[in-house]
Order: C-alpha cells, then sequence, then structure tokens
C-alpha cells in the first residue's frame, strides 16, 4: 500500500506540473508576443519583430527552470532531470566507449567478486539452515578442542538427562552397499535416531518417516528414507517404490517413504542418498559401535525449548558432563559439553570456513574499493579532460548542481551496469560451484543459492561504488572557473603535493600486492604440498574401495575374503604388489586409538600416553604404498589370532611413547582394554588427516589381529589406469559378484585430502589476478593523465633538449614512486597476512624466496604494463606542433 | 542604455509589488510600468521577472487570472491581495528609512563629525 500510494503521489505531482507547465509556457509565449506586438509597432517586420523578442527575453528554458524553483514544483522536476541526466549520461559514455568498457569491467570484477564471495558466506554462515525453526537448532560438542564426535551411550544420557531440548537428535555418515536386484552399488547414507525427522521439523515428500517409535534395540528396524534426488535417480522416480524391500549390505530393508526435495539433514554440505535408523548401525557398517562409550563417531543435532537460553542449556550439559565424568570414569573423564551451530559439523568445519570466508570477504572488499579508487582517477581524468565542455555549461547558465548530478548519473549508470554484469557472471560462477563435486564418490557438495539478500548487497554496493567514484571529480567541478578555462584552455594547476587521488592509488596497489602475495604463497603451497612427503607414494596406484560387509561378510568369513583378494589381484599382468588396509590415510575419515604405556593400570583417558592414528593393514600394505620401513619388520600372514599382538608404529609413536626412536623395536605398549602389544616395526612419520596437520603418532595393526571389514586394496602396478581398473573390475566380479566397489586412482582419492587448499588456492588466485589487474588500470589511468596534463610541459623540457631518460621521469616518476611505495607496503602486508593462510593452505610460507621474488617480479610487470603507453606518448610529443597549438 | 542603472539585489519583488499596487497588470505590463515610473532608469531582465512574479504568487502577496490585454491577447494578470498590500507598505517603509540613513551618510561631510 506504501508503495502504490508513493507511486500515485509522484504521479500526481507529474501531473500537476505538467499542467503548471503548458501555463507557465503559455504565460512566458504571451510575453513575447505582446513585447514582438510593441516592436512591430515601431516598424519592424512581423518575423524581426518576433525574433527580436525573443532573443530579449532571453534563456528561456533556464527561467522557465528557475520558475519551477519558486512555484515549488522541483519534485516532480527531480525525475524529468532524471531522465535528461540518464539521456546526456548514456550519450556521453557512448561518446568513448573505451572508457566505458574500462569501467563496466572494472565494477563487473569488483562486484562480481563481491556477489560471490557474499553469497557463499550467506549460504553458509549467515543464513539459518533451511529448515523449520532453525534458529533454536544447536549441535554438541565435547571437550576443550570442540570435537562435535560423540558416542551413541554417551547420546542416550544427553537425551535423557538434558531439561533444555525439545528433543536431542543422533546422526552420522557412512556407506552402504545398495541391492535392489542384482546390482550392488556404494550409497552414502546418514544413520539417523529415531526422533531425527520430527526434531529436524521435516514432512515426508511420500510415505513416512521414521520415529522414535520404531527403536526396538539394535537392528530392530528395517527402514530406510530415500533422499529426493537419490529416489530420481536410482528409482527414476517411481511412487510404487515405498513399501518395496530392498537389500542393504545383504540385508532386507523396506522403503517408508521418501524426503522432500531440498531436505538434506543438518550438514550443509553433505547430501545423502538415505536415510537408516542408527540402531541399524551394526548392519550398516559392519560392526556395533553402539554400546562403546568411548567409540565417538556421531553428532548431535538438538532442539532448544523455547523458554531456555544457550547460557542455561550450557550450564544444564555441565551438570550432565560431571555426571558422566563421575560415573564413567574410563571413558569420559574430564569431559565437557559446549553448544555450536549446526550446519557445518559445528566448529570443527565452521572455525575454518568462518575464518577464511571472513577473510575472502575482506580481501573482495578491499579489490571493490581499490576498483573504486580507480575509477575514481579514471572519473577525475575524464573531468578534466571534458573541463572544457563543463566550463561551457557553466558558462550557458547550468548550475554546478545540475552538473554535479550528471557526474554522478554517469557514474552510477556505470555502476548499475557493471553491478548487473558482475552479478550475472557471480551467478554463472555459483551455478558451477554448486554443481561442483570436489571428492570422488562422495557426495560433498557446497550448495550456494542466491536469496533476496544477496542481490541487494549488490545492487548497494554498485550504487555506493557508484557514488563513491563519482564524488572523487567533486572538487574539480566546484573550483572550475567557466571564463579560465574557456579562455585558456585547462591548465593543470598540477600540485607537487601528495593528493587524495594519490592515497587512493597507493591504496590500491597496496591492495593488489596483498592479493598478489597471498595468491602466490598459496599457489606455491599447494605446488609444494602436490609433491611433499605424505608416508606413501600415491603416484601409480590404484585403490579398490570397498566394505565386505556390504556384501553380506561378517566374523571370521571376512579375513579369508580380503586374503583371496588381494591373491587375486596379484595375478593381474603388470601388477607388482598388492596390500589392504582398512582407510587409507589422507582420506575422508580415520579411527583414533587410545594408547597407554607398558606398565599402565589407570585407563582413564586423562592417563593416556598418546592419541594415536590406527589402521588395520595386510602384510605388504607397506610396501604397496611406499612407507619407508626404517627398522624392524614388516607384517606377514603369521601375525594372526594365534601369535602375540604386534605393530608397526611410525617414527612420533616411538617418540612420544618411548622417549627413543632407535630404543623403540621389541618395546611394549598397552591399549585400554589392557592388551599388551609389541612393536616389531618403525616406519616413517606421514600425513594422516590433514595435510596441515601437526605431526600425528600413528600405528599399523596386522589386519589378521585386528579385523575391519571395511577394505581399500592398493595395486602397484605399471599399466596403464584405464585397462588396470577393468581388469580389477573383472577380477573382483569372478570372486563375488555381489560385492560392491569402486576403482580408482590413489592420486585421485587425494583429492578430498587437497581440496582446502585448492579451494584457497583457486579463490585467492582469482583475487590475486583481480588485484593485478586493478592495479594495472588504476597506474595507467593515474601515468596516462598525468602525460597528458603535463604534455605541454614534456614538449619544452624536449624542445630545451631534455634527454629521453629525463622525460620519462618527469612524465612517470610520480606513478612510479606511488606504486614502489605501495608495493612495499603491499609486500609488507602480504606477508603478515600469509600467517593466516597457513592454517589452510600446506606449508604456506611468505619466508619463501621464490614467492618474494614473484611478488616483486609481479609487480614490475604489473608497473611495466601499466606505464608502457602514457611512456611512449610522452616520448613522442613533438615539441613544434604543441607550442603552435596554444 | 548608458543612464540605465544596475538593480540592486532584493529590489526586485518591492518594484513589482508596487507595480502592481497601480493596477492590475501582466508579466509584459509589469516590466513597461516599471520602465515607466522610474524614467526608464529601472530596468528588468524580461526573463528574469517571471520567477519572482511565481514566487510573490507562492508567498500569497500576489493573486492571478487568466484575461485579455490591451493588444486583444490572452494574458495572465496579477493583482495584490490583502497581504500584498500591507506587505508594499511595510517595505516601502524599510526603504524609505535606509535611502534616508544612506543618504544621510553619503552626505556627511567631515564638519559634520
Amino acid at each position: 500500500m506504501r508503495l502504490f500510494a508513493s507511486i500515485s503521489s509522484i504521479a500526481s505531482a507529474i501531473f500537476r506540473r505538467s499542467q503548471t507547465n503548458s501555463e507557465l509556457e503559455e504565460e512566458l509565449r504571451s510575453h513575447i508576443q505582446h513585447r514582438a506586438d510593441d516592436l512591430e509597432r515601431t516598424g519592424l517586420s512581423h518575423a524581426e519583430a518576433t525574433r527580436r523578442a525573443a532573443v530579449e527575453f532571453g534563456g528561456l528554458v533556464h527561467y522557465k527552470e528557475e520558475s519551477h524553483a519558486s512555484m515549488g514544483t522541483m519534485g516532480a522536476r527531480f525525475l524529468e532531470n532524471l531522465i535528461g541526466d540518464l539521456q546526456i549520461g548514456l550519450r556521453a559514455l557512448r561518446k568513448s566507449p573505451g572508457f566505458t568498457l574500462v569501467a563496466i569491467a572494472t565494477l563487473a570484477l569488483g562486484i562480481g567478486a563481491n556477489a560471490v564471495v557474499f553469497s557463499v558466506l550467506n549460504a553458509f554462515i549467515l543464513k539459518p539452515l533451511n529448515l523449520p525453526g532453525a534458529e533454536s537448532l544447536y549441535m554438541i560438542e565435547r571437550g576443550k578442542d570442540l570435537s562435535p564426535q560423540q558416542s551413541y551411550p554417551d547420546y542416550l544420557d544427553l537425551r535423557d538427562r538434558n531439561r533444555s531440548f525439545d528433543g536431542l537428535a543422533a546422526y552420522s555418515i557412512a556407506p552402504v552397499g545398495l541391492d535392489t536386484g542384482n546390482n550392488p552399488a556404494p550409497a552414502w547414507v546418514y544413520e539417523a535416531s529415531g526422533n531425527y525427522f520430527d526434531i529436524l521439523g521435516a514432512q515426508p515428500f511420500l510415505g513416512r518417516f521414521f520415529h522414535a517409535s520404531d527403536e526396538h534395540g539394535h537392528n530392530s528396524s528395517p527402514y530406510i528414507v530415500l533422499s529426493y534426488g537419490y529416489w530420481q535417480s536410482r528409482f527414476q522416480a517411481n511412487p510404487a517404490v515405498v513399501g518395496s524391500t530392498v537389500q542393504m549390505n545383504k540385508h532386507p530393508f523396506t522403503i517408508l517413504g521418501v524426503a522432500p526435495p531440498g531436505f538434506r539433514g543438518s550438514e550443509l554440505f553433505y547430501s545423502p542418498d538415505f536415510w537408516v535408523p542408527i540402531v541399524d548401525k551394526g548392519q550398516v557398517e559392519g560392526y556395533d559401535s553402539l554400546n562403546a562409550r568411548d567409540s565417538r563417531g556421531i553428532w548431535l543435532v538438538g532442539r532448544l525449548k523455547p523458554e531456555v537460553t544457550s547460557a542455561q542449556a550450557t550450564a544444564d550439559l555441565a551438570s550432565i558432563a560431571a555426571y558422566l565424568s563421575k560415573t564413567y570414569k574410563k571413558d569420559d573423564d574430564e569431559t565437557t559439553f559446549s553448544l555450536a551451530h549446526p550446519g557445518l559439523l559445528g566448529d570443527m568445519l565452521g572455525g575454518p570456513v568462518r575464518a577464511f570466508m571472513t577473510a575472502l570477504m575482506l580481501l573482495a572488499g578491499l579489490i571493490l574499493l581499490a576498483a573504486c579508487a580507480n575509477l575514481g582517477s579514471l572519473f577525475a581524468a575524464r573531468t578534466a579532460d571534458r573541463s572544457r565542455e563543463i566550463a561551457l555549461r557553466l558558462a550557458l547558465g547550468s548550475s554546478r548542481n545540475r552538473i554535479l548530478r550528471q557526474l554522478l548519473t554517469e557514474a552510477v549508470l556505470i555502476s548499475l551496469t557493471g553491478g548487473a554484469a558482475g552479478l550475472a557472471g557471480g551467478l554463472v560462477l555459483l551455478r558451477w560451484l554448486s554443481a561442483w563435486q570436489p571428492v570422488p564418490n562422495f557426495p560433498i557438495n557446497l550448495p550456494v543459492n542466491p536469496d533476496a539478500r544477496v542481490y541487494l548487497v549488490s545492487l548497494l554496493l554498485a550504487f555506493v561504488s557508484g557514488l563513491l567514484f563519482g564524488l572523487v571529480p567533486l572538487r574539480q567541478v566546484l573550483r572550475a572557473n567557466p571564463y579560465q578555462i574557456v579562455k585558456s584552455g585547462a591548465t593543470g594547476a598540477a600540485g607537487r603535493r601528495f593528493t587524495f587521488r594519490d592515497v587512493l592509488l597507493v591504496l590500491q596497489v597496496a591492495v593488489c600486492a596483498v592479493l598478489v602475495t597471498s595468491s602466490l604463497v598459496a599457489v606455491r603451497g599447494l605446488l609444494r604440498s602436490l609433491h611433499s612427503n605424505f608416508g606413501f607414494q600415491p603416484q601409480n596406484a590404484m585403490l579398490v574401495d570397498t566394505d565386505l560387509d556390504m556384501a553380506g561378510y561378517d566374523g571370521d568369513r571376512v579375513a579369508p575374503m580380503q586374503r583371496r583378494m588381494i591373491e587375486a589381484l596379484q595375478t593381474i599382468p603388470g601388477t607388482t604388489a598388492v596390500g589392504l588396509i582398512d582407510h587409507p590415510p589422507l582420506a575422508l575419515g580415520w579411527s583414533t586409538e587410545t594408547v597407554f604405556e607398558d606398565n599402565a593400570t589407570d585407563f582413564s583417558t586423562s592417563k593416556a600416553a598418546a592419541e594415536s592414528m590406527m589402521y588395520r593393514v595386510s602384510p605388504a600394505y607397506l610396501q604397496v604404498a611406499g612407507t619407508t620401513l626404517l627398522a624392524g619388520r614388516d607384517f606377514t600372514w603369521h601375525d594372526d589370532k594365534n601369535v602375540p599382538r604386534v605393530a608397526v608404529v611410525n617414527r612420533e609413536f616411538a617418540r612420544k611413547l618411548f622417549h627413543s626412536e632407535t630404543e623403540a623395536i621389541g618395546r611394549y605398549y598397552t591399549f585400554s582394554d589392557g592388551s599388551r602389544i609389541q612393536v616389531v616395526g618403525l616406519v616413517e612419520d606421514g600425513k594422516y588427516r590433514t595435510l596441515t596437520e601437526d605431526q600425528q603418532p600413528a600405528m599399523f595393526l596386522p589386519i589378521l589381529q585386528s579385523p575391519s571389514s571395511a577394505s581399500w586394496l592398493i595395486i602397484r602396478s605399471n599399466r596403464d589406469p584405464q585397462q588396470l581398473a577393468t581388469a580389477i573390475e573383472s577380477t573382483l566380479h569372478t570372486l563375488d559378484p555381489g560385492l560392491p566397489f569402486t576403482v580408482r586412482t590413489w592420486t585421485r582419492e587425494m583429492d578430498s585430502a587437497l581440496f582446502a587448499s585448492r579451494v584457497a588456492t583457486v579463490a585467492l588466485g582469482v583475487l590475486g589476478g583481480l588485484g593485478a589487474m586493478l592495479a594495472i588500470t588504476g597506474i595507467f589511468g593515474m601515468a596516462s593523465y598525468s602525460v597528458s596534463k603535463r604534455l605541454r610541459e614534456l614538449g619544452i623540457r624536449i624542445a630545451l633538449g631534455a634527454q629521453h631518460r629525463e622525460v620519462l621521469r618527469a612524465a612517470l616518476g610520480r606513478s612510479l614512486r606511488l606504486l614502489t611505495i605501495g608495493s612495499v607496503a603491499g609486500l609488507l602486508l602480504g606477508i603478515a597476512a600469509t600467517r593466516v593462510l597457513a592454517f589452510i593452505v600446506y606449508q604456506a610460507t611468505p619466508r619463501d624466496p621464490l614467492v618474494l621474488a614473484g611478488a616483486i617480479l609481479a609487480m614490475l610487470l604489473v608497473g611495466l604494463v601499466a606505464t608502457l603507453i602514457p611512456a611512449m606518448r610522452a616520448l613522442s610529443v613533438d615539441p613544434l606542433i604543441l607550442l603552435r597549438e596554444e | 542604455m548608458p543612464d540605465q542603472a544596475q538593480l540592486i539585489p532584493g529590489t526586485l519583488d518591492l518594484l513589482i509589488l508596487k507595480a502592481v499596487s497601480l493596477g492590475p497588470l501582466h508579466g509584459y505590463g509589469v516590466l513597461l510600468r516599471i520602465g515607466q515610473i522610474s524614467g526608464q532608469t529601472l530596468l528588468i531582465e524580461q526573463g528574469a521577472l517571471y520567477p519572482a512574479l511565481f514566487r510573490l504568487l507562492r508567498q500569497g502577496l500576489l493573486q492571478a487570472s487568466w484575461g485579455i490585454s490591451e493588444n486583444n491577447r490572452r494574458a495572465k494578470f496579477y493583482e495584490l491581495t490583502t497581504q500584498g498590500r500591507k506587505r508594499l507598505g511595510e517595505e516601502t517603509e524599510g526603504w524609505n528609512r535606509i535611502a534616508g540613513a544612506m543618504a544621510s551618510v553619503l552626505s556627511a561631510t567631515p564638519e559634520e563629525i
């Protein structure tokens, strides 16, 4: 209604104005006619009298304008002026297409970068989850390091003892094999507690969800709920599948229903294929950890009661933590709980993502600022070039106000066009980003759907930047003296002192140097991480990812099958070695185990000697993976349940437990269940969870002594990966046609580990490129402006016999000085900023001479490119022509 | 016209009020009347008249209506409102005070001090 009212008030103002306008015109015409009548009476011809009357009257338009001002019909006048300004602006911009294009492109880059970064920031951090009442959803994190991982028994205690939540749901991610009839294929699922859908407030698209009432103990609830996407892709959107039975890991499960489109649970990045009740964990993972209080692999999300504040909830959780620490001293010693926002695994992903996105947003803002500074100097230069036009308009009676408004209209016209172009480009990029699957065979993606807020922010940014750079020539216009300029042309009273524009340029160059430095650091870090020592050699190796429990193997049937697979794959021609591990290092997911010194009697967590990475491997794994054995021996197939337990450990483990690498062989340590392990081998350190982690202790256990159905086979071969993959597939099919698995190269699998640094590198690389481009156009604008302003002076210098070097120094010295100041400041800032980068990018160190040299070289190149054309123009000045012109 | 005086800023409104007080006039007529009663000394730029007329109209000192001029043309005639007549009186008084003061200042001689 308000909108309608304001439209109608503008409309009536326009109507009223057109009325007064026609009346005013008639009155003025009548005046001129009366004057013409008088002139005619003095003997002039009618035509001559009319002409002279009109001339005597003076500037008709100007007086009409003033009359409107005194009648108070200016409001509507504003709109009319605006349209006029727009027309003039469009004409002026069309007349200088080069300037217009450069300006629009500059802004498109600036706004586009901001739109993309803001969209991501908005989607991941600002916007609450796309769930009803998402503001009251919280995750529960554990311990000082804010880990979201909880154990199921702890979950039950938290669920039943808290007084703050309307409900607390548990969920975790797992791979399964799904067979709808002789087509086993791996799928990724959410294991979810019965109350999960009710707490998240979801309604089924088809059929029904499972509920708390469907849980009747372990493996009691053989139901699955399909995600909308999976229902479409795997079941061709057939509604009849609801109620049908499928084989999951060789267990019959009934499809209960289909989740609505867009529903993907409470984690932003993960889109599951379907949901199964968490009480079926035994059947889903082949190993039932529901009773193990120290097995922490599930996440909790709860809905806070409306009357409970988060502080009250935290206090409530603290009392439960105290209870758990006291009651289960062995597993829950010194437990604490805290609340976190859901969406990015609490603070586990949320922390780094928030930090990185904030930094990126800051950089994008700086880019836009640099773009504005850039355009500001371009505009100032243009205004200077148009000083004659402006002077003429002032002399013809235009007010300074009108001229300023005209210039601002042009600026905003450019900024809005640039903004629209940037936003359009950004949207394309975002669609691509949303469809991107960064990690093979794992349903991770980054759904970024720009909403009204993104459009609004982009529009606002465009408008504000238009005003910002449009106002730079303000003083030029206000101080312009029309008579002086029309008489003698624009004489650049180029001041020697540093002006506001110089500060802008230095700022811009500094921003650019920061961006160039940090992107170089990131690129270098990525290159180095690709060639760094992981503690294994992913080159020329194939991975087969399977889980034997997906094909119904359990208990004692697992190990023989694993051995048969290894032996079968060894017969493939070209294969040099085959090994097996439960989870390869640097892949998604890992397991750790607390270890104690040999003579330990107190197995509470606080007394542990270390929390070590744990890998269960076959004999020859170490050799196949390329992990160097430093001392001792590798496992053999004789390291089975009939002999004492043994382990191979890495150097960090040896240092932590035995305070010596050399004396580790033959020593013992214990697990929390009291079992003793003897160290038989020592291997090099490696990377296990992420590339940027601190060195972790790790132990390798023989798979026959620590069975696991999760099986990653590693095949080292010199054959072409494509052929090898086909051979591997047919070999495994012959062995068991019901076994779901995937085959890919180990380097491809590494993509998940390199994901974060890749994203950081690409983002910083793009911003660095943008920054460099802006610096080039900025310095170019400044340099060509100063050359054109001082063309006459340069001509005189050349006429007086100045050498090329002196001319160049006079023409470009100032620009180059500003460039140097900016670059040095930027480099120093960049070096400081890369300390932050080191958290994300592997070995990001700014003290790398190559990076420093690269950044300096880049800035030199920027300077060279930007000043080349103005320098040539300065040198080609012909003093004779110039002086004759004056 | 060498004997034409530069109009003192702010006096245009007063001149218009005075001219119109002698009888309703259209815009061009206002100019003629001012020229006539000032003995062609005070000449006003033709276009500049109208913004002033509209200002006075808006302040309620003048009222306007369309009519037929002596040249048999349609024209807008202006006349004083009651408020306008009152303002004319005040402004005239003020002007006379200032003019008198200015005259005595300018005619001062060293002996008078």
